[in-house]
């Protein structure tokens, strides 16, 4: 017994050696790989926080400085008041937008999906093709007249445009992924709730929207940092200084300085605009990389 | 009990009735309504628009298929544009796939703490284009920029990233693949969903890791890329924001996507009707390459349970 164990330990010890070493320079190669790649992927980040916090003079010196020499603060307070800009406003408007949006994105696209997920009806499949062929037409095709459009009710220069169609629906790829999400929850719920005479409307608010609350989750968290980050959608409808968001107002900002580029100013509210959908992404990551992977999925 | 057992099939059976499809309707209302009013309606519209001189100020006149023709014809912008984006989309599906079909392989290796690198990885799909533009431009720079002045520490030539036409779309290129995380997850996700049964089979057969990757998982992960370098080429005709921010089209037009021609079309020299034109070509142009990716999926997409 003794003689046997140790011989095969022995024999596996001798089999193992080179194993585990050739394990262990596979797991110093990943790390080294992963860190180096950390480095490139965060360094454009890091260089615009850092050059937030550098002095004008140290941003146009040579050579250039990776780490600021001493930490300007103050840049942030000064681009944020920069002669006639209007940040706080920007920032009000996008948050007002977003706000307005949520709900309708939220409660159409979830009602939408119950219904492509579990009634029957003729036409049901035909119309959800037709939601999903949507996705493919690109969007400069409906530009045109939609901005006609607006321009013949007066809503150019509202949030109107940005906001109202929201509420149609919430954009196929919603409608898409909590559908997926639907069709995953036992038909047998339904059925136990028919029998207690609840109505469908019952059955879609009792229990496919807490039910699919990850998958709502997800929906809402995409709505907010897409249209934070919008600005297609901004630089056509809107057009006066007042009613900008904030990423037409940093595009603004820009034009502030023709000739030399306040770097130091732009990548501070660069930074400031960053921000907030970075925390959401460190608290979230979950869910928004959940629905990336839902939408991507039906290829 | 037995009464209300009886009473299901009843009740399911009554779903087909038109009361049924009535509440069917009414819960999909709003996507019909929205499709109906924002996309079905709006297309009619442009189709026709695309036929007129519509100018905005001046009432539309119909004609013909004189849009069309000077597009391909008469309008060396148009050409011009295309070219671009078609270089540029070469050029992002190559080095994107590659890049994020890579990181994908890297961020699926078993070992501690890969969530936390994950999310190094994953953080730049939420930085906006405009701020990226913004930053990226300051990056680009040839006096001050950071690269520039890192090539110059290490002794090489500084590039004019922006300000050359040689240069300028691999600029746009690398920013956008910077960009791109969301390919990457979605490559995660799909070598994730590979049965371990199957890589474990190869080893045991002695398959090495660069044949397990090229035999096993190549094919498993197929309609993934698939479906990738679909996004990615639909991508690159939407392409715009970082042309608008950081080269305004130039130098040269070399930077005047698809996109950004259309748009000052409509909307600087409001030619609606010709910028109509332009979108249903984009359209076609995109069902298109489309229709040729999906018509050679076959000899190399690996759908599961297919025979070969």
């Amino acid at each position: 017994m003794k003689i046997r164990s140790s011989v095969r330990s022995a024999v596996s010890g001798a089999y193992q050696r080179p194993g585990l070493r050739m394990e262990m320079v596979r797991k110093a190669a990943i790390y080294g790989l992963l860190i180096l790649g950390v480095g490139v992927f965060m360094l454009p980040l890091i260089v615009m926080v850092s050059t937030s916090l550098k002095s004008f003079t140290e941003i146009n010196s040579y050579p250039p400085s990776f780490l600021p020499k001493k930490l300007i603060f103050t840049n942030y307070a000064e681009a944020l008041v920069y002669r006639d800009t209007m940040f706080p406003r920007w920032t009000f408007n996008t948050i007002f937008i977003i706000g307005a949006i949520l709900p309708g994105v939220v409660i159409s696209s979830s009602l939408c999906a119950y219904g492509f997920a579990r009634m029957t009806f003729p036409g049901r499949d035909l119309w959800f093709m037709l939601v999903l062929g949507s996705i493919m037409l690109p969007p400069q095709v409906t530009l045109i007249p939609l901005y006609i459009l607006f321009y013949k009710i007066g809503w150019l220069n509202t949030f109107a445009p940005l906001i109202i169609p929201a509420w149609f629906g919430g954009g196929a790829i919603n409608i898409f992924l909590l559908r997926q999400f639907y069709m995953q929850i036992p038909r047998e719920l339904d059925e136990a709730a028919i029998i207690d005479g609840a109505g469908f409307m019952t059955i879609w608010w009792r229990i496919y929207v807490p039910l699919g609350r990850p998958a709502l989750i997800s929906v809402a968290l995409l709505t907010i940092l897409g249209n934070w980050n919008d600005f297609f959608g901004p630089l056509m409808y809107l057009n006066t200084p007042d009613n900008y968001t904030l990423a037409l107002g940093l595009n603004a900002f820009r034009n502030y300085f023709p000739l030399l580029p306040r770097t130091d100013y732009l990548m501070a509210i660069a930074t400031l605009m960053v921000l907030p959908m970075i925390l959401m992404f460190l608290l979230a990551q979950r869910y928004i990389v959940q629905g990336f992977v839902t939408s991507g999925l039906k290829g | 009990m037995a009464v209300t057992v009886a009473h299901i099939p009843e009740k399911i059976r009554r779903q087909t009735s038109w009361t049924a499809t009535l509440r069917g309707y009414l819960f999909i209302l709003p996507v019909v309504l929205g499709l109906i009013i924002w996309t079905f309606g709006p297309m009619v519209a442009s189709a026709y628009y695309s036929f007129t001189d519509y100018k905005i100020i001046f009432p539309a006149g119909f004609v013909g298929a004189k849009n069309y023709i000077n597009l391909f014809t008469r309008d060396k912008q148009f050409i011009n544009s295309l070219s671009v984006t078609i270089r540029y989309a070469i050029m992002f599906v190559a080095l994107g796939q590659v890049t994020c079909l890579a990181l994908a392989v890297l961020l699926t290796q078993k070992v501690r703490g890969m969530d936390f690198f994950r999310t190094f990885f994953y953080l730049p799909i939420i930085v906006p284009y405009v701020a990226s533009s913004v930053l990226w431009k300051y990056l680009y720079n040839k006096e001050f920029g950071p690269i520039d002045g890192f090539l110059e520490l290490l002794g090489l030539p500084a590039v004019n990233w922006l300000g050359s036409q040689d240069t300028v779309l691999l600029a746009l290129v690398l920013m956008s693949v910077w960009s791109s995380a969301t390919t990457t997850i979605i490559y995660v996700a799909g070598l994730q969903h590979i049965p371990e049964e199957l890589l474990d089979a190869a080893k045991i057969d002695g398959g090495n890791g660069v044949q397990r990757f090229i035999y096993v998982t190549m094919p498993m992960l197929s309609p993934t890329i698939f479906f990738n370098v679909v996004t990615a080429v639909i991508g690159a005709f939407q392409f715009f924001t970082p042309a608008f921010i950081m080269t305004e089209g130039g130098p040269a037009k070399a930077t005047y996507f698809y996109n950004y021609n259309l748009y000052e079309k409509a909307f600087k020299w409001l030619e609606m009707g010709y910028a109509s034109a332009m979108a249903w070509v984009l359209f076609a142009i995109i069902l298109f390459l489309t229709f040729l990716i999906f018509r050679s999926s076959p000899l190399w997409v690996y759908y599961d349970g297919e025979v070969r």
